[in-house]
């Protein structure tokens, strides 16, 4: 499985580490009160196809990623810089 | 009074040679690391430009001067190697020194590639890795950084503290793929 990172190109999967479902990009605001928070906190989906997911390109620049994967067939839509930051940096 | 002795990080360990393929350890000078604070990468380039007449190079490149080398070294980091730092670039980067932090070799001979191959899964074909080239990878399980310095050399550097584990590696592979050349 081979991912593409926005700033690396590209790269095996080996250099990346998965830290799963996409959740921190949607954290809750602080008084969205306590039914929001209990979902964001404790329920998870476990979609079988398309999802989105935080990966890590741990051993190579250290960028997070966003990976929109089906889980499936392994097939990856898109990957894009987590903190959408359009320059890709030095 | 006790008289302390540097030693670099691959002494006792290198170099190596294996059929046509050797590895030896180098010294890059002084080693600093130069992180943009956020929204100064373009003046810090200008400032890295003045003081010591290189870019900033960008994701996979290196840049050099008469003097001086600069290695992308990661998202919005590069390593300055050869010379300090000139004071000016404090300005717009935090600047640590790395000097001691990494164990630096290179790897030459015709079959540089095949040995690296062994190790990292970079596509190290001259079409996607050409001359100057650099990546962030993993080289047999450790984080490392590769740059291909000649058609058939490529510089690896990876933390001081696995100088004996890179040793050990590239020994292994070198063996291996020296065997499988001998008639």
């Amino acid at each position: 499985m081979r991912i593409t990172c926005p700033i690396c190109g590209a790269r095996d999967r080996r250099e990346f580490t998965v830290k799963g479902a996409a959740l921190a990009l949607e954290r809750p605001a602080r008084d969205a009160g306590d039914v929001a928070w209990d979902d964001y906190l404790h329920n998870r989906d476990n979609p079988a196809g398309r999802s989105a997911e935080l990966w890590y390109h741990e051993t190579g620049c250290a960028a997070w990623i966003v990976v929109v994967r089906d889980t499936v067939t392994h097939e990856v839509f898109e990957t894009r810089l987590a903190d959408g930051d359009t320059e890709a940096g030095s | 009074m006790t008289e302390l002795l540097a030693k670099t990080p691959c002494a006792g360990l290198l170099p190596l040679r294996a059929g046509t393929t050797t590895l030896t350890e180098v010294d890059l000078g002084q080693l600093t690391s130069l992180a943009p604070y956020r929204g100064q990468a373009a003046a810090l380039s200008d400032a890295l430009h003045a003081a010591h007449g290189l870019a900033v190079p960008g994701p996979g490149q290196t840049t050099e001067s008469d003097d001086a080398e600069a290695i992308w070294f990661g998202r919005a980091l590069v390593l300055l190697a050869g010379p300090a730092p000139d004071a000016s670039l404090a300005a717009h980067a935090a600047l640590t020194d790395q000097s001691d932090a990494w164990a630096v070799a290179e790897l030459a001979g015709d079959d540089a590639a095949a040995v690296l191959a062994r190790l990292t899964p970079l596509d190290l074909r001259a079409s996607r890795f050409p001359v100057g080239a650099t990546a962030r990878s993993e080289l047999a399980h450790m984080a490392a950084s590769v740059t291909r310095t000649g058609e058939q050399a490529f510089r690896v550097m990876v933390f001081r503290a696995f100088a004996q584990t890179l040793a050990h590696e590239m020994r292994t592979a070198m063996d291996g793929v020296a065997a499988r050349r001998t008639r």
